[in-house]
């Protein structure tokens, strides 16, 4: 498709999905939202510039190979699960480090959950990208 | 939780996630070879602390079971476990010799190591719940296997093979649904206490029957078993190897579980169903290998007529024929994932896997047909290799209960899969080629790779076959422990929680 505005108006949308995506994924401890949702977001976002500039732009624009992106996701999901050994617990066990914590606030909680969130996303990231790309490279 | 039960898990998918970052490299294969041999040594780790201290179970994430995810090993997981394990091992070197580049490129060692996972989880969950993800685990791994690369061929075979599992997955998890209506819990520990005190055991005993049906599938009994001779010869032989071995076992070993641990509850029922089951089973398996001609469709058919076997033992549910079901079904992984082995080298040597096309083997290649006889004549039960034992207890068990026409179907299936095994043997071995051609084992590319696998499945099958007391007074722990699941349950749930 060669459009001018679908694709002035995929820029805009791109940007908005991505950070929208990061967003979901921040909060999806305590609310809704998580690496889950939050990749598929960012998968939106990278769909709509493939049909909007074409899946060889969207692809120059990711940067990785989608496949290996899931690749990757799925390592940081594991390392985020097996870090708990190093406190002897075990496997998957949360790990929690709080920041600047005092006697009535937790400072900033940071956690292997949101490693293992972080890993989520990526995955569900590469895996759609992989396939929506090859599906729209057949066509 | 300890590392030895996390282990087995943790290193097959670290594996594939390397290899998979490797794939455009060709690295992915020493990757799969190491992560194998890492496994291996993990799977043994685990034996030797569950030998020594009894069940052993850990909670994922320090949630307490029933809530959380539960992995448990008890000496019968820890087997499968261990069997798995070799059995991947050996697949992985032979891999050496039978994946090509493209099919590397498109990720075959991360799908394999994620198969492996797949199945290891299953042996080790405690969760019902969670034995649906492993089993989900497995069929996308094997479909992405079975697909790799393929023709119409192979997606013909994968597409059955995927809707008629996604149908026995259906019916899983509507199982899991009443049962946990019933029960509130998932965990196997918690639903052994808590199935005696369900109100309406009639519905129990439906419940039973839709996980009878959906592990049915998986384990391919008759009728359901439909889809694995459709898909099982499509494949390369490195995948249907481990198919062979390993797919359909994880059905069996479902079966065992469920039905020792929790539904024991109408044995007079569920178990008449599964022992009729079992003959049909044995029957319609070996008749539908004697009517086959492709060396891997008549090893398909003889998976399912073995299956049955496992069942009979299960179906039985005394001591004896439980030590035999479990003794066969560590024979049954060794001999016919060799046996697929073979075929390949069959083929590459051949030109073909149809038995009448092919032939020659005995007399230009007499080593190969060594190492086919010895798997071969395991698996109709020929003293004093592996097979033996294993049929030996088992009709030792149907006629102690005196059920001689159950023995009978027994023997007489053994009787048949010597026909077909000498089937094999005198077309593919025996006789010349039609073609002429005379198949030596040094045209065979990557030689060593191919043939040291299938020979130390070999050698592990005589050792069992010589030497099976070990094996036997193993296999008879195991049956004490699950027929008395009272270690298990303490394991899990903890004596004081």
């Amino acid at each position: 498709m060669n459009s001018i505005i679908l694709i002035a108006g995929a820029r805009l949308q791109v940007v908005l999905l991505l950070v929208f995506s990061a967003y979901m994924l921040l909060r999806g401890h305590n609310a809704p939202g998580g690496g889950f949702i939050g990749g598929l977001i960012a998968a939106t976002g990278f769909v709509v510039y493939a049909i909007a500039c074409g899946t060889e732009d969207a692809r120059k624009a990711l940067r990785f190979d989608p496949g290996s992106i899931a690749g990757a996701g799925l390592g940081i999901a594991l390392f985020a699960g097996v870090m708990a050994v190093f406190w002897g617990d075990a496997l998957f066990t949360g790990q929690w480090l709080f920041i600047g914590a005092t006697e009535d606030s937790k400072g900033i909680p940071l956690s292997s959950v949101l490693i293992f969130d972080i890993g989520v996303y990526l995955v569900v990231l590469g895996a759609i990208l992989s396939i929506t790309f090859a599906l729209e490279e057949a066509v | 939780m300890s590392w030895y039960l996390t282990l087995p898990l943790v290193i097959p998918f670290a594996a594939a996630i390397t290899a998979y970052l490797m794939r455009r490299s060709h690295l992915g294969r020493w990757v799969s070879i190491i992560g194998s041999s890492l496994g291996l040594a993990a799977s043994i780790a685990l034996m030797i602390v569950v030998l020594d201290q009894g069940v052993v179970a850990g909670q994922m994430g320090n949630w307490p079971a029933p809530f959380g995810i539960t992995l448990v090993a008890d000496l019968l997981s820890a087997v499968m476990v261990l069997i798995t394990a070799i059995t991947g091992f050996a697949v992985a070197i032979y891999a050496l010799g039978d994946i090509t580049e493209r099919q590397e490129e498109l990720g075959y060692h991360a799908l394999f190591q994620i198969l492996l996972a797949g199945v290891t989880g299953a042996f080790l969950t405690g969760d019902l719940f969670n034995l649906y993800v492993w089993f989900e685990v497995m069929l996308i791994a094997s479909f992405g296997l079975l697909i790799l690369n393929g023709g119409k061929e192979q997606i013909d075979g994968g597409v059955k093979y995927v809707a008629l599992n996604l149908i026995s997955t259906i019916l899983f998890l509507t199982g899991i649904g009443l049962l946990y209506g019933m029960t509130g819990t998932l965990n196997f520990a918690d639903l052994a206490l808590k199935v005696e005190g369900v109100e309406n055991q009639g519905l129990l005993t439906v419940v039973a029957m839709m996980f009878m049906v959906a592990f049915g599938v998986k384990a391919a009994v008759f009728p359901l078993f439909f889809w694995l001779p459709a898909a099982y010869h499509t494949p390369s032989f490195a995948v249907s190897a481990v198919f062979a071995g390993l797919l359909t076992k994880v059905g069996v070993y479902a079966l065992i579980r469920m039905f020792t641990m929790v539904f024991d509850h109408d044995i007079g029922f569920t178990h008449t169903v599964l022992l009729w089951v079992a003959c049909f089973t044995m029957v319609i398996g070996v008749l539908g290998a004697a009517a086959q001609s492709d060396f891997r469709k008549i090893l398909s058919f003889h998976i399912i007529s073995q299956i049955g076997y496992m069942i009979l033992g299960l179906a039985l549910m005394t001591p004896l024929a439980l030590m035999g079901a479990v003794f066969y079904l560590v024979h049954h992984i060794i001999v016919k994932a060799n046996l697929f082995l073979i075929a390949g080298i069959a083929k590459r040597l051949t030109g073909g896997t149809e038995v009448y096309q092919i032939g020659g083997l005995y007399k230009s290649a007499p080593f190969l047909a060594i190492l086919f006889l010895i798997p071969a004549f395991s698996l109709a039960g020929f003293p004093p290799l592996s097979g033996f034992w294993a049929k030996y207890i088992i009709v030792k068990a149907t006629l102690d209960v005196e059920m001689w026409f159950v023995a009978f179907i027994a023997l007489a299936v053994g009787l048949m899969t010597i026909y077909s095994m000498t089937k094999i043997w005198a077309e593919a071995f025996w006789k010349p080629h039609p073609k002429g051609i005379e198949p030596e084992l040094k045209t065979l590319p990557n030689k060593a790779a191919q043939l040291i696998p299938v020979a130390g499945l070999a050698v592990l099958t005589i050792i069992i076959g010589l030497n099976p007391e070990p094996f036997v007074i193993f296999a008879e722990r195991t049956t004490a422990q699950l027929l008395d699941p009272s270690p298990y349950i303490a394991a899990v749930l903890g004596v004081t929680p």
